[in-house]
């Protein structure tokens, strides 16, 4: 079985020894520190550092120690099967790494004359346009850092483009279906807009009588996955699109989901005006263990003036910036985008070709399916919404028949697969399914890893009839077991930083050891 | 290498496609689509490359595009304005490529993550201690976006809706501050500086605070690189009208400068690239987001936090997320912030950066940078036709150098310096008409003495009619 390295790898600070050095940062010339004399004669006393900063000190040796051994604590893609669903947890390809640490990308500067950086602005100038192309959008905007960010963008231009005709104020409603992602009402409540979620039918869609029912002349737009999050496509997708073109509002697509549709079906060609990519979901760079990302918006044509600037444009001799944009909603952040992460995305197409996506996406299907239909009948465990109908990129099974006859629930088996060396798939989410187990295969995992998960599917589900405690105490083989996440956030013992911890020392027992 | 079997995509080997077909009961991959409308099927090829390339192709058509760029390396740059060249140890870049860390999602599932969440947890200890606050974020998008969500959250905790900002500003901030302060109806109003100290007008912020105003926000060192020395003034002028004190810092500076914690800072935030992170063409950034130890404040923070624990046996620490009911996976469109995925691995690269640097390291770069950035205002302003800096205050790492006594423009200048490669500052005569032809310079550790003295030689020989 799957061990994973448990190192008591104490908290940085406390391997602190006075005095010891991890770097010697670039020497000061003697001749500049003659000339200017002493530093602190250069700055007002008053705004002078007395407070001591009590940072870590180590050598260049020990900070390599602790934090590589804090790696081996650590579980990612390259460590074993990741189906962690609505995530598109896939290989991330080393050449694109190697690319993006390059000194022609990691050392240029973004206000550096045109002249100097047409490499880049070529690239950046190609993947919008091969990004429009495979999004059925006109204009891409490489700007956001990642999804939500994306989605706070398109609900902005949802504001300026209702606006611009003249209904500020009376366009007040995004709808979102209860099976969207949090992000989604965060992001149009964060644009000033109400939400109104309307409810998915017995099929795991959008309930067209209730979106009907929902559309009215305050409906700015609806924001959509497609598929949806229980991997399902919504199938009247045309209906749904005239709903809301009719009501006079926009429709947004969140494209968490777009791995399985690439080169098949394209958002835009559905009738969707603005989209965003989760570049590193579907274009393959790593998630980082939380970012950075990048979340490019495609929009149609109609919305492109509102767009961030700057706008990358190419007069077929020279990549420019133009800021020249005067209904743009002007900018969401610094800069032009997360150019490290998009040069990946970047390297990705070109890996892959038109062909090659296409290929992703059947394959990613195709091991969706797979892993669906070899868990149907799983004692304990029930594939909620049409358990007939294919799923696209990932299957939602309910662990509710297991959890009311066992006790073992969705979060257990979670916590069991990890023992087994998997990380869990995504868990309650989407809300609308009871004990819910989210799974996401990727097009990147072989067969044989496909059918050792399904096997300790199995097994943990019967585990949770004959056995049960072994699930309950899950994990058992991980760096840590259970850890108690009510007391992270209990107003009396938490500590959210070290000199917090150090403030409510007492509170925590076992830390005073 | 054709359509199939590529190298990323284990199934794609026909044999294994039909196995797992037959397997599934389907006849082909086709019927998985069955129930997409046939109309909305792409029929067409798309206009972008069609096949796979080797990754020998991949590598040798990327590096040919990228070695188009000119960088640091090929001449000195003396550009900042929120983007900075610092030198970026072996060790930060070695860690931030352990694929362990490199290649997790966001820890859901802390057991199997302790690695990533240590390195989280140790990072906003150590912007606690650079900043002199108790509580850090592991991340926000960058400083620009931070400081929409500072004024947001200010707005939220003080049921107020205008903030007061510096006139000295970065235009990107004041943008991203614009667009994400209007959709919730705050106001965001400048306060003037004196024309020659560049420091901020307490006559007008005296004027312009009310007990309408959520927050005063400045930042230390300012946009236009001098150090703004009525830090505390300021604070406690906001405080006397239950106004939020947010401070924008260069973390980089604090080995030396005060942190904002010794003058009463509420919010802190910033942007943390220069500590571990290239510049990498503006992004990925940092964004640092910190606040006292106050409920009121804490409860309201927008973003990921990490949080120490024990394990539910108790024998043991760990680390997991805390406060999740602030965030949209829970709270939805109550939420504080949409933010879901953010800037996770940038920040291991700082964590790194500072136990690295440490105090010390610390205390040292930053007396190299702010005497290098003496000594290149001192060697420039000797140059007949050129001020150095504008404003009579202390300056840090980047200053404002004008031109108008030159009779040439910013621009022609900087045309003139490339053509002897040297890139010059950032013109900032359109974003500060006021101040006339004049840019913004940056000076760091990596920029050495002789290079220094080069952009003086070059300067002069440019205004001499060179
Ligand atoms: C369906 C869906 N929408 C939006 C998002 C938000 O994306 P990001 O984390 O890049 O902001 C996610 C990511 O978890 C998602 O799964």
């Amino acid at each position: 079985m799957f061990k994973q390295a448990s190192w008591e790898e104490p908290i940085i600070f406390n391997l602190r020894r006075e005095g010891r050095k991890g770097h010697i940062p670039p020497k000061l010339e003697e001749e500049i520190k003659k000339a200017v004399g002493e530093a602190d004669t250069l700055i007002p006393k008053s705004m002078q550092r007395t407070s001591p900063l009590r940072l870590p000190e180590l050598s260049e040796a020990e900070v390599t120690r602790h934090f590589i051994r804090l790696s081996e604590m650590n579980f990612g893609v390259d460590s074993g099967f990741y189906p962690l669903g609505s995530c598109t947890m896939k290989y991330n390809p080393k050449i694109n790494e190697q690319l993006a640490n390059l000194p022609t990308i990691a050392m240029i500067h973004p206000y550096q004359d045109e002249s100097t950086v047409q490499g880049i602005l070529e690239i950046l100038y190609a993947l919008e346009r091969w990004l429009a192309e495979l999004t059925g959008t006109q204009e891409v905007c490489l700007h956001p850092a990642a999804g939500a960010h994306g989605e706070f963008l398109g609900t902005l231009l949802m504001r300026a483009y209702h606006k611009m005709n003249g209904e500020d104020g009376k366009r007040s409603e995004v709808i979102v279906p209860d099976s969207a992602h949090g992000t989604n009402p965060a992001s149009a409540a964060m644009a000033g807009f109400k939400v109104v979620v309307v409810p998915s039918d017995e099929e795991g869609c959008v309930n067209l009588e209730a979106l009907k029912a929902a559309v009215s002349e305050k409906t700015a737009g609806l924001m959509l996955t497609n598929p949806n999050t229980l991997g399902i496509f919504e199938k009247n997708i045309e209906e749904i699109a005239k709903t809301i073109h009719e009501a006079g509002g926009l429709l947004y697509y969140d494209g968490a989901n777009l791995n399985p549709l690439l080169g098949i079906v394209r958002p835009g060609d559905m009738g969707f005006d603005i989209v965003h990519i989760n570049i590193h979901k579907t274009f393959a760079t790593p998630h980082g263990g939380g970012g950075p990302g990048a979340g490019p918006v495609g929009v149609s044509e109609e919305l492109a003036e509102f767009l961030p600037v700057p706008r990358i444009t190419y007069d077929g001799e020279k990549y420019r910036l133009d800021y020249d944009k005067p209904h743009s909603i002007g900018k969401i952040r610094s800069f032009y985008g997360n150019v490290a992460v998009l040069l990946k995305a970047y390297a990705y197409i070109l890996s892959l070709g038109f062909e090659g996506l296409k290929e992703v996406a059947e394959v990613s299907v195709l091991n969706a399916n797979y892993i669906m239909h070899k868990l149907k009948g799983v004692k304990g465990l029930t594939l909620p919404y049409n358990s007939r109908k294919p799923r696209k990129h990932e299957c939602v099974f309910s662990a509710k028949p297991l959890k009311s006859e066992t006790g073992v629930s969705a979060l257990n088996i979670a916590k069991r697969l990890l023992d087994y060396g998997f990380h869990a798939p995504t868990i309650y989410f989407p809300l609308i399914v009871e004990e819910a187990l989210m799974i996401e295969p990727t097009e990147t995992f072989e067969k044989e890893e496909l059918d050792r998960f399904v096997d300790a599917m199995q097994k943990i589900c019967e585990e949770a009839y004959n056995n049960p405690e072994a699930v309950l105490k899950a994990p058992h083989n991980t760096a840590v077991p259970r850890l108690d996440e009510v007391k992270a956030s209990h107003p009396k013992t938490m500590a959210l930083s070290w000199r917090m911890f150090n403030k409510r020392m007492g509170e925590i027992e076992v830390l005073n050891k | 290498m054709g359509k199939h079997n590529h190298p990323y995509i284990p199934n794609s080997q026909q044999k294994i496609k039909n196995e797992m077909i037959r397997e599934i009961g389907i006849k082909n991959i086709d019927e998985l689509y069955a129930d997409i409308p046939g109309k909305y099927k792409l029929k067409k090829n798309l206009n972008i490359p069609q096949s796979a390339l080797s990754e020998f192709e991949v590598k040798r058509h990327v590096e040919t595009l990228l070695s188009k760029n000119k960088t640091c390396n090929d001449m000195p740059i003396f550009l900042g304005a929120g983007c900075w060249p610092h030198y970026v140890p072996a060790v930060v870049k070695e860690i931030v490529q352990r694929s362990e860390f490199l290649t997790a999602y966001t820890p859901y599932q802390p057991e199997v993550s302790q690695g990533m969440l240590q390195d989280l947890f140790e990072y906003q200890s150590m912007i606690c201690e650079l900043t002199n606050m108790d509580v850090a974020n592991c991340s926000m998008y960058d400083w620009a976006s931070a400081l929409g969500e500072a004024a947001r959250m200010a707005s939220r905790v003080t049921g107020r809706n205008e903030i007061l900002i510096p006139r000295i500003i970065h235009s990107e901030r004041a943008l991203t501050l614009k667009t994400y302060a209007e959709p919730v109806g705050i106001k965001v109003e400048d306060l003037a500086y004196d024309k020659e100290s560049g420091q901020i007008s307490l006559e007008d912020l005296r004027k312009k605070v009310s007990e309408k105003t959520a927050a005063v926000y400045i930042e230390n060192p300012s946009y236009l690189g001098f150090i703004e020395e009525q830090a505390e003034e300021i604070g406690k002028e906001a405080h006397s009208h239950g106004t939020l004190f947010i401070v924008g810092v260069d973390p980089i500076s604090l080995g030396i400068l005060k942190p904002p914690g010794d003058y009463g800072a509420d919010i802190v935030i910033g942007e943390a690239q220069p500590l571990g992170n290239s510049m990498n063409f503006g992004g990925p950034l940092l964004g640092i987001f910190a606040c006292r130890d106050d409920m009121s404040l804490v409860r309201q923070m927008p973003g990921r936090i990490i949080g120490l624990t024990t394990t539910l046996s108790n024998d043991r620490h760990g680390f997991c997320m805390a406060l999740q009911t602030r965030e949209q996976h829970i709270r939805r469109e109550k939420a504080t912030s949409n933010i879901c995925s953010n800037e996770a691995l940038c920040a291991v690269a700082s964590a790194v950066y500072m136990a690295l640097l440490g105090p010390q390291g610390l205390k040292e770069l930053g007396e190299t940078i702010v005497c290098k950035a003496n000594y290149a205002m001192r060697q420039l302003s000797k140059i007949d036709g050129v001020k150095a800096p504008v404003f009579e205050s202390s300056h840090f790492k980047e200053f404002t150098i004008n031109f108008d006594e030159s009779g040439l423009s910013v621009k022609e200048i900087h045309k003139r310096l490339l053509q002897r490669k040297i890139h010059g500052g950032k013109d900032i005569s359109k974003e500060f008409p006021e101040l006339g032809e004049t840019a913004l310079y940056c000076v760091t550790e990596i920029h050495s003495k002789a290079e220094i003295d080069r952009l003086a030689e070059a300067l002069s020989e440019i205004l001499t009619g060179g």
